[in-house]
């Protein structure tokens, strides 16, 4: 296998549908107008020298090796700054040419004497190849003179800056750098950030990170898009650096959050020695977060458990042993429970993180091999009101839009998301289009980095108290109604006319105007006047919305109060619109789509339906249960009662990301064989007596489905440390419990899912190949798969409007818990942590903290830093204060990244009426001041220290 | 009867002490009992004479100069201003009938010097304001169409047609347009944009809201280089005042067209004198230079559609508007049309502005009109156009004042300033100076001009200190064809000029130099 080599056509595409067509050094082409001479000539097959330009930024036009000569046209124009035109003669080879080039790069080379690197590049960098090709054979200026490199040699001490190796992944050597901005420019157009400039002027000019800061002090949030722009080896991956360039690359898809970045893992021998993002990827066309681009050294970290271990007692050590000895324990332990407990005394739960296949298979284990359907996943902590409420709406549980719609969006809601944080590439798509001019409005109680950053600004921010979504969605809705804007056309045509009308009449009651919704949400009502006239009017508008809407007891009423807010305005069916949930892993849409639920089978299909469960029957030779099993708080509840004793959980965390952890951790410790199938230890694995190593993404074949309905192939880099990729472990213990599947590859997998499931029919691993990625639908009616849904209608036949009856949730303040606390992600963490925190990316974040605004900091006497004890009526933390103003005052957040903060004991056991997703976002707290970790924090680190002992080994330093 | 006296305000006569002038004649009228004021005008732009105080006398204006506080006094006991035929010393008669300015064609600079700059209606009572007038009457489309009849090109050193850069505007439908003025003066030997924004601001504010009703832009902007406080303050009080008299704001002289002005001050940055640099830092962002295309006049100024001019330029529009296109293009040569206010200074015995038709010779302009050198050597080289013009020798002192004349003789016309030297200088020390201004200038955007330049110098060091001179001349000759043809703009592009011409014109100071060696 090779390194996949991408094309560089040096600046953007041309959207433009005007042709031109012009010759360059005696080819014809045609492209579209707008285009730069450089793009052109590259698509005919020219490739002209540059070094500033790149077609992730616009043309900048400061190297000066791009230059060309044009018939009719005086001079030596820079291609890439330069458009083409109808009929233009281009040469760029010509004598004059070339020795402006020579000119050039001998200008550069002088400033860069290539023996006095004190620690050399690559030698492969664009520059190095650019200066081979013009073929520069002398330094006439000598070495003498100015330079940047270190005092001594020639150069001043103006002109040297330091190496800098303060980001944990890469270093910025000034030494190197040509100052082509290409870094500052990616910094800015790809990522948003504005974290690098240029200092100085003239030959003083030089690239720095914030106010002349190390990259880790600035404002860097370590995207690796200047990386990856660099034409120099001035940034430079450090790992890159230490163990050498890749010898050959995979293209395959990041396991991170649900954007779904395409990348290529670069490898050198058996090691993954850069993730560089790939062009081709239709999520992130190129462009990364600090999580999917550099944080994958968990998958090599010494934590990882690659052995299969048992053992009888939870407070007995683990006890290696072989694969074969583990798989036959758990069977004979499942039979066991199920003959002695009942057939539903087992159960299983799907992995978000793992692939389409592997969820269809422990699904499929459990209905075809438990003969129950005790399945669950974590999209029931996170976004099954996503699909119960889209679902009943439009008619299909997932997203409507794909993210390059963002592209024709005007105006933008983003309510109870923060993207920057969680959602990163996606972000900085929206971002850009922001600062291209369209309209934002925030519906989040907190100040989030949406509301204001560089060159960003919300038009209007609708800071409610955490829990009135409902109250305040329905408030937009109102003034849309009521002041006439909605889209009479678009509902009579899509939608049921006599629904609107009575759903019309329901919010423009008093009780739901602004007036009376803002004073209780603490919203100013004509904010949200002014939001809801913007959405309505102002062109195309496009709901963009996450956790913050259904982590709630009204979760799934929010999801609808969108949909009819969408609906209502005709922001539906077109690009530049939609109603679209940020999923926040890698495959919770697919975990969801795969039938990972106790009442759904694949494709969303209910399990009482006679015709669907024929299709399983006669394939999988069983008679399927046709009632919904237990959800995961069922089990739980049922394992307390005794009534539920075994449980397959492969690849989730259910101790550290469910709601009420001393609930969860009853509900283990009750059960009698609890199979934990992961990458680490985890929180989970204290109450397990068996324990399958997982394998990580870059060690299986499969795919990963996104926040867009995008299928993407998962491929294999590496072969499973642990022997087996998850998929090849289930169908061992599927075998092992009497089931006869033989599956060699996942592809057999994934035709198997085509052949049962409508939505899925067009998908095989060969149209991947050959397609890249496809959006589901993907069928006879949608072979290349389907971007945008219900274009021409609801996929349910007409949109449904469903009245949205505001409820406040029981989880109220008082007098003993009078803030309200919620809670969320931070950019260099993942969900909870196990991955990331296994990375250097712990040096952004190493602890979570309690924000707290300073009002109610001052009230209790505590500053910045101190340690406060965090209370609510289902247990208490202990976490260290940050003073801000993100938050309102009676409102607290915090991130959940860290097991030793355990921010899950303070939430309640309070969850959506329609799903039972947890009320996360809303747990009513005191905060008080401590002197440090609370009792059951120490117990717990004492317990978690016993529970990791590993017979015959020296206790994991952690 | 009120006597008027009038001494400038303009930046170059308080250099010279007219404050103190001022106040000395205050004192004088206060002691004296005098029935007098004081106006404090702009400059006529002759120099040497500064501080030059006028006296309005029943006959006319009566002038003396240079004038110092010292001489106030004597001044007074001369009878300043009672009479015509003074025995003064510095006594000059009527200003006009000095050759200097009897031999200038003022168009733009008719009011420089005579009129109190900040009274609205001393402008008007001297023809202001007349174009303006017209053109509110005017389609937008005619006013463009007589401002390029009239030929005139932009004086900030492109001479690219004013009136074609307007209906590139003018064309555009964008949103919202701007003008920006360009008044980051900084070439060397140049002083006519604050010559005018101090002595007549009037009528820049006034070429501004023509081209603001001639395009459909209604918001200009004036980017002054911080070094001009006193024209940052004269243009805002004027500014303040056309606001106040109706000028400028949401009716101009009552019309429907909207054009309101403000000024913003550089921050020391030569480049951003360079017209895509200057929109970057009016924007807020680093003063570095942008590609073209996008041109400015499509992408301009917050990415829509600006006429970037100079401060000549749009203040020579006003006549334009006033007289009509033909009795602008009348004067001139060639392509080369109507006035140019050519400033001498450097080595020169009569430095000062010069108005004139395009035409007269570098010889005729040096020899004649600047009287030689102020030193009283011979005349060696003369550079116009600022740190980037061509360095002429005596022999190509027949080049007539014309942008292609020069352009033919591998100069450049710029923004009309010429510096003068006599034969003491050193041309190798004047190449290397040209590299270093443009090594201290670079906005460090482009490779030739970032490096380029300090390699110049060191180059050009090498061939002083006869090293390798030979092939280090060689190696500067590629060197400027790379900054030339690869420069981005016209600071690395143009450098070159100043460093060929003077290795090309006067060879002998870059070959060895036996005394100077032996010497050392």
């Amino acid at each position: 296998m090779d390194l996949v080599r991408e094309i560089d056509f040096g600046t953007p595409a041309s959207t433009s549908e005007k042709q031109v067509t012009l010759t360059v050094d005696g080819k014809t082409i045609t492209v579209p107008e707008g285009t730069s001479i450089m793009r052109a000539s590259m698509e005919a097959g020219v490739e002209i020298p540059k070094l500033c330009a790149t077609d992730m930024v616009d043309a900048f036009g400061s190297c000066r090796v791009c230059l060309v000569e044009i018939d009719g046209r005086g001079g030596t124009p820079a291609s890439c700054t330069t458009p083409v035109g109808e009929g233009m003669v281009v040469h760029t080879q010509t004598d004059r040419l070339n020795a402006i080039r020579r000119g050039v790069m001998e200008l550069y080379v002088s400033d860069h004497p290539s023996a006095w690197n004190e620690t050399p590049g690559t030698g492969a960098s664009e520059f190095d190849k650019v200066a081979a090709e013009i073929g520069l054979t002398e330094n006439r200026y000598g070495t003498e003179g100015r330079n940047h490199v270190a005092p001594g040699n020639g150069s001043l001490t103006i002109d040297y800056m330091v190496r800098d190796e303060s980001n944990p992944y890469f270093t910025y050597d000034p030494a190197q750098c040509i100052v082509c901005s290409r870094c500052v420019r990616a910094c800015e157009e790809v990522q948003g950030t504005f974290a690098l400039t240029i200092e100085g002027r003239g030959f003083e000019s030089r690239v720095s990170a914030g106010m002349h800061q190390s990259f880790l002090e600035s404002e860097c949030v370590s995207c690796g898009a200047c990386v990856q722009a660099c034409p120099t080896d001035a940034l430079r991956e450090k790992t890159v650096l230490e163990k050498g360039l890749p010898e050959r690359s995979v293209v395959t898809t990041c396991a991170y959050c649900g954007v779904g970045c395409s990348f290529k893992a670069e490898v050198k021998g058996d090691e993954v020695v850069r993730m560089m993002p790939y062009k081709g990827g239709k999520a992130n066309h190129g462009h990364s977060c600090v999580k999917g681009r550099f944080a994958y050294g968990y998958a090599t970290h010494e934590d990882r458990i690659l052995k299969p271990m048992l053992r009888e007692k939870i407070t007995d050590p683990w006890r290696e042993v072989s694969w074969e000895e583990a798989i036959a324990y758990t069977a004979s332990e499942f039979r066991r429970i199920q003959y002695q407990y009942g057939r539903g005394a087992v159960g299983g739960i799907t992995s978000s993180r793992c692939t389409n296949e592997e969820t269809y298979l422990v699904q499929k284990m459990v209905r075809q091999g438990f003969l129950n359907n005790n399945v669950d996943t974590c999209a029931r902590v996170c976004h099954s009101p996503t699909g119960y409420g889209l679902g009943q709406t439009f008619g299909t549980s997932a997203g409507t839009q794909d993210f390059d719609s963002v592209e024709h969006t005007d105006v933008v809601v983003v309510i109870g998301a923060n993207p920057v944080s969680a959602h990163p590439v996606f972000a900085s798509r929206l971002k850009k289009r922001l600062r291209q001019g369209a309209k934002l409005i925030v519906i989040d109680p907190r100040r989030t980095e949406m509301v204001r950053s560089p060159h960003i600004e919300a038009a209007h921010h609708l800071p409610l108290k955490p829990g009135t979504n409902v109250a305040m969605l329905t408030a937009l809705a109102h003034v849309i109604v009521t002041e006439g804007l909605f889209n009479e056309a678009f509902i009579r045509e899509r939608c049921d006319w006599a629904e609107f009308q009575d759903w019309a009449s329901f919010v423009a009651l008093p009780e739901n105007s602004p007036e009376t919704v803002g004073g209780y949400a603490g919203v100013n009502p004509e904010e949200i006047r002014g939001a809801a006239r913007l959405y309505a009017r102002g062109g195309n508008g496009a709901i963009y919305y996450g956790l913050g809407v259904t982590e709630h007891s009204q979760g799934s009423t929010a999801v609808i109060a969108i949909a009819n807010l969408a609906m209502a305005t005709g922001n539906i069916g077109r690009p530049g619109v939609g109603v679209n949930p940020l999923r926040g892993q890698n495959n919770v849409q697919g975990s969801c789509d795969m039938g990972s639920f106790p009442h759904e089978l694949p494709g969303y299909r209910h399990i009482s339906g006679d015709a669907v469960r024929d299709i399983y029957e006669s394939l999988w030779g069983v008679k399927l249960d046709n009632e919904p099993g237990l959800r995961i708080p069922n089990m739980l509840d049922a394992a307390v009662d005794g009534s539920f004793k075994g449980i397959y959980i492969q690849g989730e965390d259910i101790l550290q990301s469910d709601p009420d952890t001393k609930h969860v951790s009853a509900g283990l410790a009750a059960m009698e064989c609890v199979v934990v199938h992961d990458l680490f230890l985890n929180e989970t694995a204290r109450y397990a007596h068996v324990f399958l190593p997982g394998s990580t993404f870059l060690e299986k074949d499969g795919t990963f489905t996104n926040a867009e309905r995008r299928m993407n192939l998962v491929r294999k880099v590496l072969e499973p440390k642990a022997t087996y990729a998850d998929w090849e472990a289930t169908q061992l213990l599927a075998r092992a419990i009497g089931l006869d599947w033989n599956y060699t590859h996942p592809s057999e997998i994934l035709d198997e899912i085509a052949a049962t499931t409508p939505s899925f029919a067009g998908v095989s691993f060969a149209k991947l190949e050959e397609m890249g990625s496809v959006q589901w639908p993907c069928n006879e009616k949608a072979p290349a798969g389907t971007p945008i849904m219900h274009i021409d209608g609801f996929v349910r036949g007409k949109g449904k409007f469903i009245r949205t009856e505001y409820v406040a949730t029981d989880e109220k303040t008082g007098p003993r818990f009078p803030l309200l606390l919620t809670t969320g992600r931070i950019l260099s963490q993942y969900n909870v942590g196990a991955q990331t925190r296994r990375t250097h990316n712990v040096m952004w974040h190493d602890e979570d903290r309690l924000e707290i605004h300073p009002h109610d900091a001052e009230n209790r006497g505590l500053r910045d830093g101190d340690w406060v004890r965090l209370a609510s009526r289902a247990g208490e933390t202990t976490l260290r204060a940050l003073i801000t103003e993100r938050v309102a005052p009676g409102v607290v957040y915090t991130t959940f990244h860290h097991p030793d903060t355990q921010a899950n004991v303070i939430t309640t056991d309070f969850s959506d009426w329609a799903t039972n997703c947890p009320e996360y976002k809303v747990t009513a707290v005191q905060v008080s001041p401590s002197n440090g970790p609370s009792d059951w924090q120490e117990e717990y680190e004492e317990l978690s220290r016993k529970s990791r002992r590993i017979e015959g080994r020296l206790e994991a330093a952690e | 009867m009120t006597v008027t006296i009038y001494i400038p305000r303009d930046s170059g006569a308080l250099a010279l002490g007219a404050e103190k002038v001022a106040k000395a004649v205050e004192t004088e009228i206060s002691e004296r009992g005098l029935d007098a004021k004081i106006v404090r005008n702009g400059s006529r732009g002759l120099y040497w004479l500064e501080p030059m105080v006028e006296v309005e006398t029943p006959a006319g204006r009566v002038a003396y100069g240079p004038v110092k506080a010292k001489d106030v006094a004597s001044l007074f006991e001369a009878g300043l201003g009672l009479t015509t035929h003074s025995a003064h010393p510095l006594f000059l008669g009527d200003p006009e009938k000095i050759p200097f300015l009897a031999k200038q064609t003022r168009l733009t600079f008719a009011r420089c010097g005579i009129t109190d700059p900040l009274s609205l209606d001393d402008y008007r009572a001297h023809g202001g304001l007349k174009g303006l007038e017209n053109a509110v009457a005017m389609a937008p489309a005619d006013i463009v169409k007589q401002v390029t009849e009239s030929g005139l090109r932009g004086r900030g050193g492109a001479g690219f047609p004013t009136g074609i850069k307007w209906k590139t505007v003018l064309d555009q439908t964008d949103d919202r347009k701007y003008i920006v003025c360009n008044a980051d003066e900084g070439d060397s030997a140049t002083f006519a944009d604050r010559m005018i924004m101090e002595g007549d601001p009037f009528v820049l504010i006034e070429g501004m809201a023509i081209a603001g009703v001639a395009t459909g832009a209604t918001k200009g902007y004036i980017y002054i280089r911080l070094e001009y406080p006193h024209a940052v303050a004269t243009m805002n009080a004027a500014i303040g005042i056309a606001r106040q008299a109706g000028v400028l704001g949401v009716n101009v002289l009552g019309s429907p067209n909207a054009f309101d002005m403000e000024v913003r001050v550089g921050a020391g940055a030569y480049v951003c004198g360079e017209e895509t640099s200057l929109l970057n830092s009016l924007e807020g962002k680093r003063g570095v230079v942008r590609a073209k295309p996008p041109l400015p006049a499509i992408q301009g100024l917050f990415g829509k559609p600006t006429v970037i001019n100079n401060v000549i330029s749009l203040a020579s529009v006003p006549i334009i508007m006033d007289k009509g296109a033909e009795h602008y293009k009348d004067f001139g040569m060639g392509r080369s049309r109507g006035t140019i206010p050519i400033q001498i200074a450097g080595n020169v015995k009569h430095g000062g502005l010069f108005e004139a038709a395009f035409g007269l010779s570098l010889g005729e302009i040096i020899d004649d009109i600047g009287g030689g050198t102020a030193t009283g050597r011979p005349v060696k080289a003369a550079q116009v156009g600022g740190p980037l013009g061509a360095y002429f020798p005596r022999a190509l002192f027949d080049t007539p004042f014309d942008y292609e004349a020069f352009a033919a003789k591998d100069g450049l016309i710029g923004h009309a300033g010429i510096t003068v030297f006599d034969e003491s200088a050193d041309m190798l020390k004047q190449a290397r100076f040209a590299m270093e201004f443009c090594a201290v200038e670079s906005c460090g955007k482009c490779t030739p001009c970032r490096i380029g330049s300090v390699r110049g110098i060191e180059t050009l060091d090498k061939v002083a200190q006869g090293v390798e001179r030979d092939k280090n001349l060689a190696l500067v000759a590629d060197l400027c064809n790379t900054m030339k043809f690869g420069s981005l703009c016209a600071l690395g592009g143009f450098t070159p000029y100043p460093v060929m011409s003077a290795i090309n014109h006067f060879p002998e100071d870059f070959g060895p130099h036996p005394m100077k060696e032996a010497a050392e």
